[in-house]
């Protein structure tokens, strides 16, 4: 026994004299002090990447029999379902982390609205946050056109023909994006490309920029107060705890309980009544004809039903793109000088209610076929979205924010 | 027996926020079980005597069939495959889709995974309205899909239905006919009872088919669920030691 361990650390001397191991398990983890108040809402940054680890090894695993043709796209998914071993769990694994992820990223997301994380010091830890968002939307959309089914089809028809009401170079540019006139087989391959090389490696970049962020400002906590303020003779924050143990420990508990709802769905639900595996999408891709409805999949909806409130489709565009990249400018948007929602006024409080109620609202609204009633109900929740961000300077440098603590209220 | 109680609370938890494949019928409604061996073996003759004609599966294999409702390969050959002699080919069809459209205007579409784009309701009522209808190619309409190109199939276990009419009048005044219930004109081979206990195995037989892996991920659904709680339960008690300094 104690040679073994003799052994061991010899390992480490020796990988250490060569490889910054010690130092990077230190920084990172043993010696990373995170705040010791954490609540719920901070499970879900680990969450995130577990479920992209899921999601690159189901994906390799998927692609092993995978066929991206559009002769062979959907009955090799089916191959995959029926006669692959175990094929059905990884399918279906993959199909959940796609919902699971967007859930996890849209939860990730608001608490950082909820305790103003994006705030200074942390406008690069949020615009690299923002920047991973867009990648995942890119890769699920990618990855949704490759079981070819009819939803695949014309989603991404719908889509990509939306580049097309761009002024001038909108045609050429839909063009170039499908590399043919309609969707096809050359769409799906390249599709393929981005789905399974191009996007993953740009978020794993992404992840990793976002984690060295992280680590280097330092995590916020509910109370939105800086545990660096107050530091112990050692340098070390009197209200921070070494990421490891205790948060791995923490977090293990987290990503059970996930792993129980996730199972859940992956075993009884993997349709999830048609949310996340669309009823159409077992229909083969037919381009000669169009569903009577297309809706895309649920994590798509908000910004779905902001492009139909607009009436003309050029302004519908924008109106999405817009939607989106506004969140980027949340950290210079927000004058308040309180950062948790604990100690702002009541303006914060029911603007974020009100944001909150509307992006679902836009969700829900963004499923159904479109009616003018519900045109209508769009354009009220989207001018209540924007508003949320366009007004933010006003309502929040006029906040009647209560007095913030000098250290984290624990527990 | 936990099994089902199980199956029972999670159907319960997520049975609200399912919601049908649109524009069903209303009143069709079917409650299938796919552990009902015997129901899919009935079901399954059916399919391929009569659906067979036309419709591939193209994504069943014979073998998988015969695995999971518990037929002999002998049985498999004699009664069930008549397109070809390797147990383990999928069920595919001879007829080309260029001669099918021919035919029917259209092409049959493969049924491996029908019940998952249409629904068990939806299959149902489909299955349950047909009618005589002389403007039609093949003499028939459907209720559910109207103008449907296939022919009633199973007319001669069924027998034949005519439309009942009412008048419904609009608010400007206008009255048109509209069809209100079907009426059996001549009776088939099955009484009305026995008809719908077939539509009900062959159903059962379709939703099977779109999905053979379902049983197989319900049963072991189970543990990986009895597994994590498990596992939630020392990974909780560790996460407790710990924090315990924590104050």
């Amino acid at each position: 026994m104690n040679t073994a361990i003799k052994l061991l650390s010899a390992l480490v001397e020796w990988i250490d004299a060569r490889f910054p191991l010690l130092k990077l398990w230190n920084e990172h983890l043993a010696k990373y002090y995170a705040p010791k108040n954490f609540n719920f809402w901070y499970f879900f940054g680990s969450l995130a990447l577990v479920v992209l680890v899921i999601q690159i090894v189901t994906g390799i695993w998927l692609t092993m029999n995978y066929k991206p043709s559009a002769e062979h796209a959907f009955a090799s998914v089916e191959y995959i379902m029926r006669d692959v071993e175990w094929g059905w769990w990884i399918r279906y694994m993959h199909s959940t982390g796609a919902s699971a992820f967007f859930i996890v990223i849209y939860l990730h997301m608001f608490r950082a609205l909820l305790y103003g994380s994006y705030k200074k010091p942390r406008e690069l830890l949020w615009v690299t946050g923002m920047f991973i968002y867009l990648t995942l939307m890119a890769e699920a959309f990618f990855g949704y056109l490759l079981p070819w089914g009819q939803m695949s089809y014309w989603g991404a028809q719908v889509i990509i023909s939306l580049f097309g009401a761009i002024p001038v170079i909108g045609e050429p540019l839909a063009l170039w994006i499908r590399g043919d006139f309609v969707v096809s087989d050359v769409t799906l391959n390249r599709f393929f490309a981005l789905h399974v090389i191009a996007m993953p490696l740009v978020l794993l970049g992404l992840v990793f920029v976002h984690i060295i962020a992280l680590h280097e400002v330092g995590s916020n906590n509910p109370d939105g107060v800086e545990i660096k303020k107050y530091k112990d003779a050692n340098g070390i924050p009197l209200d921070g705890i070494p990421f490891h143990p205790y948060y791995t420990v923490k977090d293990i508990v987290g990503v059970t309980v996930f792993l129980i709802f996730f199972s859940l769905v992956v075993f009884y639900a993997p349709e999830m009544g048609g949310y996340f595996l669309e009823h159409a999408n077992f229909i083969p891709a037919d381009p000669l004809k169009t569903p009577e409805h297309i809706a895309p999949v649920w994590y798509f909806t908000p910004f779905y039903a902001i492009l139909r409130a607009v009436p003309s489709q050029f302004g519908g565009v924008v109106a999405m793109g817009l939607a989106t990249m506004l969140f980027f400018f949340l950290p210079w948007l927000d004058r308040s000088p309180v950062k948790s929602i604990r100690y702002r006024g009541w303006k914060y409080k029911a603007a974020l209610t009100a944001f909150v109620i509307s992006f679902l609202a836009l969700g829900w609204l963004g499923l159904q076929a479109a009616t003018p009633l519900y045109t209508w109900l769009a354009r009220f929740f989207a001018v209540v979205y924007f508003a949320f961000f366009l007004l933010m300077p006003f309502y929040t440098s006029t906040d009647n924010d209560k007095p913030v603590p000098d250290r984290v209220r624990y527990p | 027996m936990m099994m089902r109680i199980f199956t029972v609370c999670v159907f319960m938890i997520l049975a609200p926020i399912s919601f049908a494949a649109s524009g069903d019928l209303p009143g069709y409604h079917i409650k299938v079980d796919t552990s009902d061996t015997k129901s899919l073996q009935r079901g399954a003759r059916i399919f391929v005597n009569y659906c067979m004609g036309c419709h591939s599966a193209a994504y069943m294999r014979y073998n998988r069939l015969g695995k999971d409702l518990g037929i002999t390969d002998e049985v498999l050959k004699s009664n069930f495959m008549f397109g070809t002699d390797k147990i383990g080919d999928t069920m595919s069809i001879a007829m080309k889709s260029a001669d099918a459209i021919n035919f029917f205007g259209v092409a049959p579409p493969d049924l491996s995974v029908i019940a998952r784009s249409r629904g068990a309701d939806w299959l149902y009522a489909y299955f349950m309205t047909f009618y005589s209808d002389p403007s039609r190619p093949f003499g028939v309409n459907n209720l559910q899909f109207k103008d449907v190109a296939m022919p009633h199939v199973l007319w001669e276990l069924q027998g034949t239905y005519k439309p009942a009419y009412k008048t419904v009048t609009h608010k400007d005044g206008t009255e048109i006919e509209v069809i209100d219930g079907l009426e059996q004109v001549s009776p088939g081979k099955l009484t009305p009872e026995e008809y719908k206990s077939t539509i009900y195995d062959l159903i059962n037989f379709l939703v099977y088919l779109s999905e053979p892996a379902k049983f197989q991920r319900q049963n072991i659904g189970i543990w990986v669920i009895i597994y994590l709680l498990a596992f939630l339960v020392l990974a909780y008690l560790l996460k407790k030691e710990y924090w315990k300094d924590i104050h």
